[in-house]
């Protein structure tokens, strides 16, 4: 059988992950540089057996994403900057009430309206911490259009393993750019359901953690009547003001991402085994690193890449065991003004130099930019 | 025989939260009630509110049940309705919920005319925080944050539904605990966006500081102030100043419900 290649922009090949994962809701709301998503899906949902829907505003495209899962489909909405601090009310309820549903944030450049057609790398911090409270977060990078697919279909596999909303940062460069990609077939890429309750309906918890942090989830409607909150609740999922049950629970919603970091956390080693500096980078930069670092090497300079496909959890255990073998230091290229180069001065530990390289003026980071800050290690 | 309404309450939840003399419990026995006689199992049925005393509700009863974030029920409910239009969706929120923070969400649900039936408690008052004025507070009666008296006019929910599409529209107040649940049952047997306005007493955050301090004043306000719709239709302006209209005030059943407008334009469905 001959391979199903395309030649697809980067926001259609997460239209078309999404559909491989299984998705079939979509709620959004019109924004630049994310739309294409909202359209692919709009005409290709139906032909799935599934339901597009724009809303009225981003907040209410989150609110029906969390109340299509709630319902039993895997839902999706893409947005970016402006939007994306809109959702940030029900992103959070989603945390909290454990609800799988996947957002593509495809990140512009700037505050406010910013800039809306150039890209950036400035929500990083935000997709961690723009919910108020603590809460989990996954949220991933891909750098590459056949990567926007695969890794959509991760965060779809993530949020329903995992029972929680999974953030895909990407940017507009790769929302935008078109590459050939090879369409995995039916099967070849692993697809995971949400785990359902096998006990009886007059049985079930829907927060019950007594055989795993992630607890089984019913879908609305199968006869395991429960209720959602976003209030503090315990098993049941009434509300508790119960001091020692919030604890619990508010420490079991992070410890289940955290404590998996060997599954969730994905990075690329590029020409790292020998390297004696490296650059940490991920989305659109991550492409400049890699011809940052194959000129290096022709050079003869020992250069290499720590691509991350999760951004959060952060990579730190990768960053910690090259900061500890020894690399002279660790650059990190972003479309900001110092966001992921923080958590990797923390993961580093003090143990090599971390620097940044920043750019906020709506373009890319070139290659020579990285090679040659990384040639001066 | 007295009505049993246990088969309907969760155990275990009760006692409510709500305050002596709060209209929410008259509203919340009519609701079942209506609900009893659709007949629908209670496996299908969704109940989704947003945030405050009236988005409390859902936590009480024996449904799938969804406690959102404030002003958002609807965009939950949405959701919900087009994943499984199976599934009988009712949201319900106060007068701040539904007309301030949920607004938007209010007039975009009613437009699409998708099969939801939204209960909005309108207690003329933020009740849960203190009783701050809201988008329903009369002009001139007090607040803790209209110290001086209200100055802004208000929303008239059940006008506010009809002008922006919804094809079922009525108002009632917790004096009239039948007449509401006949209309609620209307509501809930309506294909497309229905919407009942429930005005009810706050004595706690509204009657005390303005001349109903017992809940009785309450409801006797609310008793001589409805104004059958039949009747008020053919009364002026003048007479029907400070007065309000009840029962059904719209209902529209030629217009398509919106998830069944879908699957027919994408092909989803057989028909057309």
């Amino acid at each position: 059988m001959s391979k199903d290649k395309r030649f697809l922009q980067g926001n259609d090949a997460v239209a078309l992950g999404a559909l491989y994962a299984g998705c079939r809701f979509f709620a959004g709301y019109p924004i630049t540089p994310s739309t294409e998503v909202a359209e692919k899906l709009a005409a290709m949902l139906p032909k799935a057996g599934g339901r597009f829907i724009q809303m009225e505003d981003e907040i209410a495209a989150m609110a029906a994403v969390i109340g299509a899962s709630l319902a039993g489909r895997k839902s999706l909405t893409a947005t970016s900057g402006p939007g994306m601090s809109l959702k940030m009310e029900n992103l959070g309820f989603g945390c909290m009430a454990e609800v799988p549903c996947v957002i593509l944030n495809v990140m512009r450049g700037g505050p406010s309206t910013g800039t809306p057609t150039g890209p950036g790398q400035s929500d990083i911090m935000q997709a961690k911490w723009g919910p108020h409270g603590d809460h989990p977060c996954i949220a991933l990078t891909p750098s590459t259009v056949a990567e926007q697919f695969t890794e959509t279909v991760r965060a779809f596999n993530l949020s329903e393993k995992y029972r929680t909303p999974v953030i895909i940062l990407t940017d507009e460069i790769i929302g935008h750019m078109r590459e050939a990609v090879e369409i995995p077939a039916e099967g070849e890429l692993e697809v995971i359901d949400r785990v359902k309750p096998d006990c009886a309906p007059e049985d079930y918890l829907p927060y019950d953690s007594s055989k795993g942090d992630v607890p089984p989830m019913a879908n609305f409607g199968e006869g395991y009547r429960y209720h959602v909150t976003g209030l503090n609740h315990d098993a049941s999922g009434f509300p508790t003001a119960k001091p020692s049950i919030i604890d619990s629970e508010e420490r079991r919603l992070v410890r289940k991402v955290e404590a998996n970091y060997d599954d969730i956390v994905k990075v690329e080693e590029f020409m790292c085994g020998d390297a004696d500096r490296i650059v940490f980078a991920f989305g659109s930069s991550a492409r400049s690193a890699k011809d940052a670092v194959l000129a290096l090497r022709e050079k003869g300079v020992k250069a290499g890449l720590l691509k991350a496909l999760t951004i959060w959890p952060f990579p730190e255990r990768h960053i910690k065991k090259y900061a500890d073998g020894g690399v002279k230091g660790i650059l990190v290229p972003e479309l900001n003004l110092g966001q992921a180069v923080c958590e990797t001065e923390r993961a580093a530990g003090g143990k090599c130099p971390v620097e940044g390289l920043f750019r906020v003026d709506s373009e890319a980071i070139l290659p020579s930019q990285i090679s040659g800050t990384l040639e001066r290690f | 025989m007295a009505y049993d309404y246990a088969k309907f309450i969760r155990p275990g939840r009760l006692p409510h939260i709500w305050c002596p003399g709060c209209g929410y419990g008259i509203i919340m026995k009519s609701m079942l009630r209506a609900i009893d006689s659709t007949g629908w199992s209670k496996d299908e049925i969704v109940l989704a509110s947003g945030i405050g005393c009236a988005s409390r509700l859902p936590g009480y009863v024996d449904f799938n049940t969804i406690h959102t974030t404030h002003g958002r029920s609807l965009g939950f409910a949405t959701g919900i309705k087009l994943a499984n239009p199976a599934l009988k969706v009712i949201a319900m929120g106060g007068d701040g919920d539904m007309s301030a923070i949920g607004g938007n969400h209010f007039i975009h649900a009613c437009r699409r005319n998708i099969d939801i039936t939204v209960l909005v408690f309108n207690n003329y008052i933020y009740g849960m925080t203190g009783g701050q004025y809201s988008p329903t507070t009369p002009m001139g009666a007090k607040a803790t944050t209209a110290p001086y008296g209200m100055i802004e006019p208000s929303f008239d929910i059940a006008r506010l539904a009809v002008a922006a599409g919804a094809t079922f529209v009525g108002r009632t107040t917790s004096y009239h605990a039948v007449p509401m649940e006949k209309l609620i049952l209307q509501a809930l047997n309506h294909k497309g966006l229905s919407v009942v306005e429930i005005m009810a007493g706050c004595p706690t955050g509204y009657g005390r500081r303005n001349g109903q301090k017992a809940a009785s004043d309450m409801l006797i306000w609310e008793k001589e102030h409805a104004v059958p719709y039949e009747k008020a239709k053919n009364m002026t302006e003048a007479e029907m100043a400070g007065k309000f209209a009840i029962g059904v005030i719209y209902k529209d059943e030629s217009r398509p419900e919106y998830v069944e407008s879908y699957d027919r334009a994408v092909g989803l469905s057989k028909r057309g």
